[in-house]
């Protein structure tokens, strides 16, 4: 077809399609959406972290390393616009809430492993101007990219620092991709997602999944009987910045 | 009329000017597009797929992720897992034969693949930006991009 052709025709389909919109513009008829069969779900997902067993092993990083090649985050070594969904810092910066000099004796210089902690009442999903981020029914707070437009006002209102901005193109700095996975782009930001897109297949998510030592304890915070649930009712556990009413879901066991 | 020896050409020549790209594609054809397509159904018709994929592709990305339905049911009650790269790209094995013959003919750019990848990608490139500053030599540590040596 030439343009001459294309353009009358473009021409009287948009005239027509203007005029009868019920009829040129019928869509197709049966569009059902549906949740996958065997997906985990959850009222409220939750994760513990056994931080002793951690510290008995300090040379592991097999959480930080499975997720950030299974999301595609990627390795920029300037700590100014590096990007992290899961990783380590040290007592005193993690809970700067908790000063105790005798304590600090046992807990200074400790690593505790860091990540969003989908917080029940979630600051940043009340400052995001055009609902990026947003909490799902089961506690996930989600990130929708398509919609992210890099404000940061998210960033500003997180008290944890769970998220990245990608200030630089973050593919040159992936070396091994997953290619089930999409990057991100510049000007975005990011988190952990508690592995939503396992979750729909029925996985557990990937840093509870390659953690050796079973450190990571991943389950449904209001099901009494979950793992997560009999764990936090038995032993004692601390969160971050619990007095900001965050209600965060990540809990560190150490007693 | 004052100085019509200068105005009447100068309007003749203005209006051979605006309209230069009417005239000068007169009659001319353009090859259309010839994207390939997969052996097999699509999720819906080759129509409805042509004029609406965009609007498709749309409901998906919400629904997927903004509700969790990652199930599509199609107009024949096929159901297809939805997903860009897992779900389309599974069948259209390459974007370049595929999406880019279309998208490039209308001279659309779509801004999916800065994120989603497709099949045929083996390694990300260094940007573009990069790329030129090593042409004229600028260590990277200046800008700040990536050290290519490190
Ligand atoms: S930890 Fe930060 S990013 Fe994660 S839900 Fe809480 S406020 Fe939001
Ligand atoms: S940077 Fe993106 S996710 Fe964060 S508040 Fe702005 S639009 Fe929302």
């Amino acid at each position: 077809m030439d343009r001459r052709k294309f353009l009358k025709l473009a021409a009287i389909s948009a005239t027509l399609a203007g005029g009868v919109p019920g009829f040129f513009n019928r869509e197709v008829k049966a569009k059902a959406y549906t949740p996958p069969p065997g997906a985990l779900t959850a009222r409220r997902w939750g994760m513990a972290i056994d931080i002793k067993k951690c510290w008995e092993h300090p040379e592991c990083n097999d959480c930080i390393k499975a997720c950030h090649y299974i999301h595609n985050v990627p390795h920029i070594p300037d700590r100014k616009r590096e990007v992290k969904w899961i990783w380590k810092d040290e007592f005193e910066h993690v809970f700067p809430d908790k000063p105790n000099e005798f304590n600090n004796i046992l807990l200074a210089h400790k690593p505790f492993l860091l990540l969003c902690n989908h917080c029940e009442h979630p600051p940043c999903v009340r400052v995001c101007p055009t609902q990026a981020t947003f909490k799902r029914e089961d506690g996930i707070v989600m990130m929708d990219y398509h919609r992210c437009i890099g404000c940061r006002f998210c960033m500003a209102a997180c008290p944890f620092g769970a998220r990245s901005f990608n200030w630089v193109d973050p593919r040159p700095y992936i070396e091994h991709f997953n290619p089930e996975f999409p990057t991100r782009m510049k000007g975005v930001v990011e988190k952990c997602l508690f592995c939503y897109e396992r979750l729909e297949k029925g996985q557990i998510p990937a840093c509870v999944e390659a953690c050796k030592h079973k450190a990571l304890i991943f389950g449904d915070l209001e099901d009494e009987n979950s793992e997560i649930s009999r764990l936090l009712r038995s032993r004692f556990s601390i969160r971050r910045k619990a007095e900001l009413g965050t209600g965060p879901s990540v809990f560190y066991l150490i007693g | 009329m004052y100085n019509s020896d200068k105005v009447i050409p100068g309007i003749i020549i203005f209006v051979l000017f605006v309209t230069f790209p009417i005239w000068w594609n007169h009659a001319k054809t353009v090859a259309a597009p010839q994207p390939e397509l997969p052996k097999g159904r699509c999720v819906e018709s080759k129509a409805y797929m042509r004029s609406h994929h965009m609007q498709l592709l749309n409901r998906w990305r919400n629904e997927a992720i903004r509700e969790g339905m990652r199930i599509y049911t199609s107009s024949d009650g096929k159901r297809f897992w939805i997903s860009l790269q897992n779900g389309c790209m599974k069948c259209h094995h390459d974007k370049s034969k595929f999406c880019d013959r279309c998208h490039r003919f209308a001279a659309v750019e779509p801004y999916c693949w800065n994120c989603h990848i497709p099949p045929e990608t083996k390694k990300f490139e260094e940007p573009r930006a990069s790329r030129l500053l090593r042409l004229f030599h600028v260590p990277p540590k200046l800008v700040g991009t990536k050290n290519t040596e490190e």
